[in-house]
């Protein structure tokens, strides 16, 4: 059979994932697929603009289908290349320089553009845009913000919508005072209330974006750049750039000239194709369905499917019956997510509302016939997931409204997923589904990045990520017996932690490359494997692990923090937080000496030189002669404390002294994880003991509680109380004995907030407390054995371990007089 | 194109990279366990990473910043597109490193 031409016009969101979905659909066989891209690269996650203009991705971050993937697939790209004409009749396409190609099935996937209102003094005499104003839709467009930002002090956006407030946030991270002018009575029209307007408002200014509303431009000043803007009610206000974030208009002018029938966008009808001509199909923006264009993505990955379904013919009957909207904004700092209707029209609507504009907290749904049709949720977003999959579905809700907005303890997550139809889209922005998660799952991607990277999951705006990762985790629990490799402690390694423990004493195996020739497949060995295997020979040999230097993560190699420039990071010893005078004056002396950028107090109560190269940290630690924080490792970090009894008025017991016990005991100890400690003189807990891995809290006659599987990171989790003991040394004993059991059973980077509730208090409080397993003894024994074999790395400033071990650049040791 | 004597392997413990200079120019070079070596451009194409501190595995180096992994032989990055540069390198039967520039 000889293949059709498929000729796609726009290599944009909706072009290059129709083409997937026809790829997905056995394409390759059916067409001979050319595309043309007016901009000069492969398709990139449009979306993604806001996330490169305030500067949290790089612009690499956000390519979906890089040329290399055309290629891989057949495709002819025609990237940098503009369409002008289409011949129906002759059935061809032809560009700006006149290349001419032949289809028999034409996409047009043209998207739309910025729209530029016609204000005075916008445009130059030559039609383009004055020097210093920008629309906001391409990687161009975004260059071009980016390098005026930096040059600019004031900056103003037109429009106060979804991309404006983007666009805007964006611009305050280049260090601009920034301006929005809106011209409606509140911010976001499309997707807020005036009360939700207004509280968004409110969050905008606290950031530091000045908000305008109900303003007219009028003009635009400046002679050849723009040097302000003039307003209808006849004031002004100065800028030195300008982005127009107005609207968008759709790229329809070709069908327009090829005789299409063209409203808005192009019409389609149900199976996405033009009305006047069963050859050419239209998605994206620039289409027109029942009246509806769409400016989100969510829909033209459903248009996509339906386009793809019916050109392949793997089912003709596919029909596209419209999309809903909800939309997350992706301003930092502000969680917003809409769906649906803003306010209610029917006298049998049912608005639940609740609101606290003072914590920006705003909530509200409206119900018609016990369904949602329209929700507001700004500042507490947790219900987000669940409202949008009932709004998309069209779900029944529950009798008990109040559940929709908090939850009460309601049916666990678990259950919420597992009663997920498999094809809720759990990515909007890339239109990834739960079953889609599954299947990749099934398929041998273990991990939530793997899944992520293979799917392009919570790839996109970002704010499904924790979704992602448990539909992932759900899926893979699910497969627990037939795949065991999540268990393994290395994946290159298929045995469990004990098991693996088990063979390495076995085999007296004492070195990372000795494990790797015994026990990895063909003795290959992994990178990403070597540094907790080196973890754990250590935990198992202490002082007999030989150290092979490679095996470990840089930090461990030369006992500093690596930056983002390279250089590393010094923060000294210092238990609990005290010091003196004089170590201070020499902390001090070292920073002068030798230019240290920064100096910090790190929130674990100690000192932070900032910046130090590599070939001047021997240096720094000969002067310093103090000993090493273990700031950088998996290990042991500090014991921070309060005043305490000596000094503060309510003190029960000595947390001072116990700190800087605790840290001379346990410094340098590795672990699977970093071990944060702290002890508190009282239930104040002003250290914060009671949030740590290990805390000891005083509660007065010499006892001490002790905390376990604390957080106040990332994660936040109040510790429990593991047992209450009677002096200093009952403390040690314990912290130590639990720190031993989380080292030999805990997964390689999992901090005790997981280890606890994976193991769970009881079974722990059996094992460390009351001795269960009779293996308290063996526990206290290794431990000690461990701390007796941790030496101060920092020693290494006069007897390096490796050969150019603090070097940062060797010179070659060319010969003399060679040429 | 010329080849010049940078050192002796011994410069480099096994496992790891270092970076040198020749001629005014930065190289990574890598000595893996199985002994051998590899010569690349010294900064992550992503964000400058040191590649030499990163993590090596047969003919991997993994950037220490945000662990994105590369082939030192193509200098392909796994599993994306970024491409590092790669130098032509060996070790002369003395144990001198020879890098050709
Ligand atoms: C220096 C310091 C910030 C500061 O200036 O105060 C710091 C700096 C870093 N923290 Fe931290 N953390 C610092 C105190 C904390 C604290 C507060 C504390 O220790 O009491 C926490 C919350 C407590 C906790 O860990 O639960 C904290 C929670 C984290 C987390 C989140 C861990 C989690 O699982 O929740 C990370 C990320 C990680 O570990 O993967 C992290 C990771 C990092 C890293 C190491 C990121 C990295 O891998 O490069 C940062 C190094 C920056 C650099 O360039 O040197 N840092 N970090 C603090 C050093 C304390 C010290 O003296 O050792
Ligand atoms: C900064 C920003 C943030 C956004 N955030 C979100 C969000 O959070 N959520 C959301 O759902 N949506 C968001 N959007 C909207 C989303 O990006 C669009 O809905 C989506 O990109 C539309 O896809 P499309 O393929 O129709 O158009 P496009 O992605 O614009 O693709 C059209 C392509 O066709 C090319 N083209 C046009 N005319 C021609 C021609 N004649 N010849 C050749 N090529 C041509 C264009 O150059 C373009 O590359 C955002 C948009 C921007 C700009
Ligand atoms: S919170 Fe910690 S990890 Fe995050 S930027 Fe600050 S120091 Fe770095
Ligand atoms: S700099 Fe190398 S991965 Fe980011």
């Amino acid at each position: 059979m000889t293949k059709q031409r498929l000729v796609v016009i726009g290599n944009g969101m909706a072009g290059a994932r129709a083409v997937e979905e026809v790829l997905a659909r056995g394409g390759a066989d059916l067409f001979e697929i050319t595309m043309f891209g007016d901009e000069p690269y492969g398709n990139y996650n449009r979306i993604l603009l806001s996330n490169i203009l305030s500067g949290v991705q790089d612009k690499s971050e956000i390519f979906l289908n890089p040329l290399d993937w055309y290629a891989e697939n057949n495709i002819t790209l025609h990237s940098g290349a503009r369409v002008t004409d289409i011949d129906r009749a002759a059935h061809a396409v032809k560009t700006a320089n006149s290349t001419v190609v032949h289809y028999d099935k034409l996409l047009i996937a043209t998207g739309s553009r910025a729209f530029i209102p016609p204000i005075q003094g916008v445009f130059q005499a030559d039609g383009s845009l004055k020097s210093g104003v920008f629309g906001f839709r391409t990687i161009n467009d975004c260059d071009g913000i980016v390098a005026a930002a930096k040059q600019s002090r004031k900056a103003a956006v037109i429009g106060g919508g979804l991309l404006g407030l983007e666009a805007a946030r964006g611009l305050l991270n280049h260090g601009c005072e920034v301006h929005v002018i809106h011209l409606g009575p509140h911010l976001m029209e499309m997707q807020l209330d005036s009360q939700g307007g207004a509280i968004l408002k409110a969050g905008m200014e606290k950031m530091g974006v000045h908000v305008h509303l109900k303003m007219s431009t009028t003009a635009v000043l400046g002679k050849d750049k723009v040097e302000g803007l003039a307003f209808k009610d006849g004031t002004t206000l100065d800028c030195d750039m300008l982005v127009v974030s107005a609207g968008i208009r759709p790229n329809a002018e070709l069908g327009t000239r090829a005789g299409l029938t063209v409203e808005r966008a192009i019409v389609v009808d149900n199976h996405m194709r033009s009305v006047d001509d069963m050859n050419v199909y239209v998605v994206g923006e620039c289409a027109q369905h029942r009246g509806k264009v769409y400016g989100l993505v969510a829909p033209l990955w459903d248009q996509a499917k339906v386009f793809a379904d019916h050109i392949t013919g793997a089912n003709p009957q596919a029909q596209y019956v419209g999309s809903k909207l909800a939309t997350k904004l992706k301003v930092m700092g502000v969680e917003l997510a809409s769906m649906g209707v803003t306010d209610a029209t029917e006298e049998s609507d049912e608005t639940v509302q609740f609101s606290e504009p003072k914590r920006g907290i705003y909530k509200k749904l409206i119900v018609r016939e016990g369904r949602l049709i329209g929700g507001i949720l700004m500042g507490d977003i947790e219900k987000a997931a669940f409202l949008m999959q009932t709004f998309d579905r069209d779900s029944p809700l529950p009798e008990e409204r109040l559940s929709l907005l908090f939850d009460l303890g309601g049916p666990s997550q678990k259950v919420t997923i597992d009663e997920m139809p498999a094809d809720t889209q759990v990515c909007n922005c890339n239109g990834v589904t739960k079953g889609k998660i599954g299947a990749c799952v099934a398929s041998g991607k273990k991990t939530a990045k793997g899944v992520m990277e293979a799917t392009r999951a919570g790839m996109g705006c970002g704010s499904c990520k924790s979704l992602v990762n448990e539909v992932v985790a759900w899926f893979a629990g699910g497969a627990l017996e037939e795949d065991p490799s999540v268990h393994y402690y290395v994946p290159c390694i298929p045995l469990k932690k004990p098991e693996l423990i088990t063979a390495i004493r076995e085999q007296n195996l004492k070195s990372v490359s000795a494990v790797f020739k015994a026990l990895a497949f063909d003795g290959r060995e992994d990178p990403l494997s070597k540094p907790p295997l080196a973890s754990l020979l250590l935990t198992l040999w202490a002082g007999e692990y030989e150290d092979e230097r490679d095996a470990r993560f840089i930090n461990d190699r030369v006992h500093g923090n690596i930056q983002k420039d390279g250089t590393f990071s010094i923060v000294p010893e210092m238990p609990g937080g005290i010091t003196s005078a004089a170590e201070l004056r020499r902390i001090a002396d070292v920073a002068d000496k030798h230019n240290v950028p920064l100096v910090k107090l790190t929130g674990g109560q100690r000192i932070d030189l900032v910046g130090v190269p590599k070939d001047q940290m021997p240096a720094v630690w000969r002067d310093l002669d103090m000993p090493a924080g273990w700031a950088w490792g998996k290990s042991y970090r500090t014991c921070k404390s309060c005043i305490g009894i000596d000094y503060c008025r309510f003190g029960l017991g000595d947390s001072m002294g116990l700190a800087v016990k605790i840290e001379g005991k346990f410094r340098g100890i590795d672990s699977p994880a970093k071990l944060k400690l702290a002890t508190a003189g009282c239930p104040r807990n002003c250290s914060e003991a009671m949030v740590k891995d290990v805390g000891a809290v005083a509660i007065g006659d010499g006892k001490w509680e002790i905390y376990i599987g604390g957080a106040a990171g990332a994660h936040v989790r109040k510790g429990d109380v593991l047992c209450t003991v009677d002096s200093e040394d009952a403390v040690l004993k314990l912290c130590g004995r639990f720190m031993q059991f989380y080292r030999e059973n805990a997964k390689w980077k999992e901090r005790t907030y997981t280890f606890v509730e994976r193991i769970g208090l009881e079974r722990i409080r059996a094992v460390v407390v009351d001795d269960a397993d009779g293996i308290a003894a063996a526990l206290d024994d290794a431990m000690e054995v461990s701390t007796a074999a941790v030496y101060d790395p920092w020693k290494e400033r006069d007897a390096p371990k490796t050969a150019n071990q603090f070097a940062t650049l060797i010179p070659a040791e060319l010969p003399v007089g060679d040429d | 194109m010329n080849e010049y004597p940078i050192g002796a392997l011994a410069q480099i413990p096994k496992g790891e990279g270092r970076n040198f200079e020749v001629e005014g120019v930065k190289v990574a070079v890598f000595h893996t366990q199985r002994g051998e070596i590899f010569a690349t451009q010294p900064d992550c194409p992503h964000r400058k990473g040191p590649l030499a501190d990163g993590l090596v595995g047969e003919s991997t180096v993994v950037c220490p910043l945000h662990d994105r992994s590369y082939d030192l032989k193509s200098g392909k990055e796994l599993g994306a597109d970024c491409v590092l540069k790669t130098y032509r390198v060996r070790t002369a039967p003395d144990g001198t490193i020879m890098l050709a520039l």
